[in-house]
């Protein structure tokens, strides 16, 4: 039998820890990534001439993230890797790449697809402002490049990374101008979820009690407004209604902006797989086997791009999927690894979706605030498309399910496809329609999954 | 606390690595400084307060995600080179335009 | 008449809704079909098993032209061309057509003959075309690669959005009295006391939905029209494909005409069009997998490949653009790649508009208007030639022969 095609899209916690199964088991898999450098976006490396410690840059983490590179550091040499490199397509067995604008097909035996996920997005009026980011925007500037998004920053969403970011925003030195999460203090209905990582919870805690401390604004339950600003300047501040339902203004030249994760699913899309709703986080996510199988043959799926379970539960994913896909194949030694393994590694998942449960209670998607956000509202950014507009096209014209919007409105249609409009897009039209947000469905995934120069230049 | 570093019309504020190789780059013809390792986001955007004019009439933009997922950073090289500015490395001699095409794009050789 | 708000109603419960005619098929034919029997007094049930526009009338290029068609279509071309031009007026809306102009453009000089022979030929039915050499087509446009040696301009032909002119006749005939049931598919016709008795499933409750009944039948079903055709005795080779659509990031609004390759090498054929927002969409060349019977057609990563690389040729100013999306649809070719048009050879008050082989966008219209006539009047001032379904009678009796 010639040798199984093995191949791996992404370097993150998942993609690294499948790399490393399929390693193990004596394989030389190929790795695709997007970026320069391994570690995903929680993990990313920063450039070769920069000189900040572990410490500084992963804080808790640092042991975590020194690990994952040292892993992948070694395993370098067996490996096929190809990183700067884009999946941009999967059809008849085969991945499509590109690389330095050369595009080539790469057939495989099993696909383990680890592509993470992007801060989940919320319109605001003037969130197309310059000085808008997303928090991991934020977070990578700090991280990745040393800088901070502005001179005065505002934090506006919900969930861990705001006040994590938050925190590094303070601890690097820059200037804060408040902290506003849409979520109320949390439900004691989230509370058993959240101490399945009780040190996750603390961790959490301890961060807002610095905010706290270090006297920056901290509103919770609050509901942003407005990105206030001009188009030549961009933002100038954010203009929020306090829980007590008093408005307030805070001046900023820069807001960080995010509502937990979205999962990157294009490639699971486009490979066929079934998708499912899920309930807890609002949103369609790939349907996969305890162990990471899609619908779709040969196709395997690990990571936030799967389910949102964080950098730990990615890399317990990714190895279990990498297992699950040599038992699938036969292929020993993985074979009897996946046999010796994977209940245990199906534990600490499962205990890390009581947690990603209880997040999802304790920082809710306040698909209310799509609901109601304002008709002048910007929601697609690359279209430049309203509410307002998009409503109307639900409404008068028909566009009842997302697809059928997007055909109407063009909300969806831009560069992104829909990565950051297409949640609230899908809350918006369903308010609209007064129907289910599941009922509306979800924006289709269609190639390329980013775009793709003209000048590509095909290799066989 | 390392000290911050921001250059006047910049919107990115530099919060350390700050001893780095200066490169050099122009933005729309301007001569401008960046740091040998930046993203090309982050050269333009230190110096800067933009990186392309959004096609639908409202306005700067700046970019969004910076992890090449938004596609809200692309410029355009004045050779005509097209930069997603959050995952390109700065290099020495960059001319990075932050201005749309004139309508007479086809005519150009 | 105004407009109920909100969206389409769906068919619920199974009752017996009555018509003089009952379209199936919600495409641009099959809607504007609807409309325009409506403003000729009929009264009109639309069927439609999805959304109205949804299949190959909305992911279609958009092209809206007359040249290139064989001259027998020209009169029927150039009626549906009137439509086009008329849509603000029927229907309020525009559907995004841009009377800019179609260029047909060659890579040989055998092909520029052609042009300049069809140029002679269309003129009587007042198809104006202006020929052009290599150097004028770069004087007038840029643009254009050194492998272009000429062009052929209908100047007052164009492009429209096929997203929006499906479903601007659906909302158009719906406020012109017609019963427009989206998400109702057909299961069975009968014939009945002279009548046809269409049986439904509604999709969304997932039962049984309305009985319509009517004594003429208008099947306008796309890829899918031979089920009906074959249940009347009257089956046509069709097969369907999918379309290998893309359209690029936006640029300032520069190229008027839509611009088509004309050449015998389908891997060349390329055709492109600029929307007033900017973005380039295009199509052409080898064509994708469609499955007419799960709904699904796909773009095939090669195809997409080589179009970018024929867009360069045609091009080298699109170069330095970036594809953002692709997408297909599901398109009914018929084996003599002529459509299916006009009464049935077999049964009264059933008529066929299907089968348009990738071509029928910018016939839709006209389509629809003609087939009003027909069914209200007995006869069209724009008939069909070579389009008749008796021309497969031979291969019928040879089905039926076998069987």
């Amino acid at each position: 039998m010639a040798a199984p095609r093995l191949i791996v899209v992404g370097a993150g916690p998942a993609g690294v820890r499948a790399a490393e199964a399929l390693v193990q088991a004596g394989l030389r898999p190929i790795v695709i990534d997007e970026g320069r450098r391994d570690g995903g976006q929680i993990y990313r490396r920063q450039p070769d001439n920069f000189k900040r410690p572990y410490a500084q840059l992963y804080g808790s983490e640092a042991a975590k993230a020194q690990a994952l590179h040292h892993a992948f550091d070694t395993l370098k040499p067996r490996l096929d890797y190809r990183p700067e490199t884009l999946a941009w397509n999967i059809s008849g067995g085969a991945l499509h790449v590109i690389r330095d604008g050369r595009a080539q097909a790469l057939p495989y035996d099993a696909l383990l697809i680890c592509s993470g996920a992007t801060d989940r997005l919320l319109p605001l009026p003037g969130w197309h402002r310059a000085g808008c980011y997303s928090l991991g925007a934020a977070q990578i500037a700090l991280k990745a490049q040393a800088c901070a998004i502005g001179r005065r920053v505002a934090f506006v969403g919900t969930g861990p990374l705001l006040y994590l970011v938050a925190s590094q925003y303070l601890k690097a030195g820059a200037s804060l101008a408040a902290v506003i999460d849409t979520s109320p203090a949390a439900p004691a209905a989230a509370l058993p979820g959240l101490l399945a990582r009780p040190a996750l919870l603390l961790r959490g805690l301890g961060l807002i009690a610095r905010l706290r401390r270090a006297g920056v604004p901290l509103l919770r339950g609050a509901t942003p407004l407005r990105v206030e600003g001009d188009a030549d300047n961009g933002a100038d501040a954010l203009v929020v209604r306090e829980a007590g339902g008093r408005e307030r203004r805070f001046s900023c030249d820069a807001v960080a902006m995010g509502y937990h994760l979205r999962a990157e699913t294009q490639l699971a899309d486009l490979a066929r797989c079934d998708f499912r709703f899920d309930d807890a986080s609002r949103q369609w996510l790939p349907a996969i086997d305890a162990d990471g199988r899609a619908s779709a043959s040969g196709v395997y799926l690990a990571g936030d791009g799967a389910r949102i379970l964080g950098a730990d539960g990615a890399e317990a994913a990714g190895r279990l999927a990498a297992l699950a896909a040599l038992h699938d194949l036969g292929l020993q030694p993985g074979a009897g690894q996946y046999a010796a393994e994977h209940k245990a590694l199906r534990a600490r998942l499962a205990k890390m979706e009581r947690f990603r449960r209880g997040l999802a209670l304790a920082f809710p998607w306040p698909q209310a605030q799509a609901a109601t956000l304002p008709d002048e509202a910007v929601v697609c950014r690359c279209e430049t498309i309203t509410a307002g507009e998009l409503r109307r096209c639900a409404t008068e014209l028909g566009g009842s399910e997302l697809n059928r919007a997007k055909a109407f409105s063009r909300v969806g249609m831009g560069r992104c496809q829909g990565r950051y409009c297409g949640h609230a897009g899908a809350e918006i039209v369903a308010a609209a329609c007064n129907a289910p947000v599941q009922q509306v469905g979800r924006l289709r995934g269609q190639a390329p999954v980013k775009p793709l120069p003209l000048d590509v230049e095909v290799v066989q | 606390m390392p000290s911050a570093t921001a250059i006047p019309g910049g919107r990115f504020v530099r919060l350390g690595e700050t001893a780095r190789r200066a490169v050099h780059l122009t933005v729309d013809g301007r001569p401008v400084t960046a740091l040998e390792g930046d993203t090309l986001l982050v050269a333009v955007l230190a110096n800067g307060g933009h990186l392309r004019h959004s096609e639908f009439g409202d306005g700067v933009r700046s970019g969004f995600c910076l992890m090449g997922a938004c596609q809200d950073c692309w410029v355009r090289g004045a050779g005509g080179e097209r930069w997603r500015a959050c995952s390109t490395p700065v290099a020495e001699g960059m001319a990075v335009l932050t201005q749309l095409p004139e309508a007479t794009w086809p005519r150009r050789d | 008449m105004s407009a109920p708000p909100g969206p389409m109603p769906i068919a619920a419960t199974p009752e017996t809704l009555r018509a003089d005619v009952i379209v199936v098929g919600g495409g641009l034919v099959g809607a504007s079909a609807a409309f325009f029997l409506r403003r000729r007094g009929l009264s009109v049930i639309l069927l439609e098993r999805g959304l109205v526009g949804q299949q190959a009338s909305g992911t279609n290029f958009g092209n809206v032209r007359r040249q290139g068609r064989a001259l027998a279509q020209l009169p029927l071309a150039a009626r549906a061309r009137d439509i086009w031009g008329q849509l603000p007026a029927l229907l309020d809306e525009d559907a995004e057509f841009l009377d800019s102009g179609h260029l047909r453009v060659c890579y040989s000089e055998e092909q520029a003959e052609d042009f300049a022979r069809y140029a002679v030929d269309a003129r009587p039915y007042g198809l104006a075309l202006e020929v052009m050499g290599a150097a004028e087509l770069r004087r007038r446009y840029g643009l254009f690669g050194p492998e272009v040696l000429a062009g052929s301009l209908a100047a007052v032909d164009g492009h429209a959005n096929p997203r929006l002119a499906g479903p601007a006749f659906g909302r158009g005939a719906r406020r012109a009295g017609a019963t427009v049931l989206e998400h109702t598919e057909v299961l069975r016709v009968e014939r009945e006391g002279g009548d046809f008795l269409v049986h439904t499933k509604a999709h969304v409750t997932g039962g049984e939905g309305p009985r319509c009944r009517a004594p003429q039948l208008l099947v306008a079903t796309g890829a899918w029209g031979n089920r009906i055709a074959s249940a009347f005795g009257e089956p046509v080779p069709i097969v369907a494909h999918g379309p290998q659509m893309g359209v690029t990031e936006p640029l300032p609004y520069a190229i008027g005409p839509a611009i088509g390759v004309t050449t015998k090498n389908v891997a060349e054929g390329m055709y492109f069009r600029q929307v007033k927002r900017g973005n380039i969409v295009f199509g052409g060349g080898p064509k994708g997998p469609a499955y007419a019977d799960r709904l699904r057609a796909y773009v095939e990563p090669a195809n997409t490949l080589n179009q970018l690389q024929q867009l360069r040729r045609l091009a080298p100013a699109l170069g330095g653009l970036q594809l953002i999306r692709t997408w297909s649809g599901i398109e009914g070719y018929v084996q003599d790649s002529k459509p299916v048009l006009g009464p049935s050879a077999k049964v009264d008050g059933l008529y066929y508009a299907f089968g348009f082989c990738g071509e029928g966008f910018a016939i839709g219209p006209g389509i629809g208007d003609s087939m009003a006539e027909l069914i209200a009047t007995g006869q069209t001032a724009t008939p069909y030639p070579d389009s008749h379904i008796g021309r497969f009678a031979a291969c019928q009796e040879q089905a039926a022969t076998a069987a």
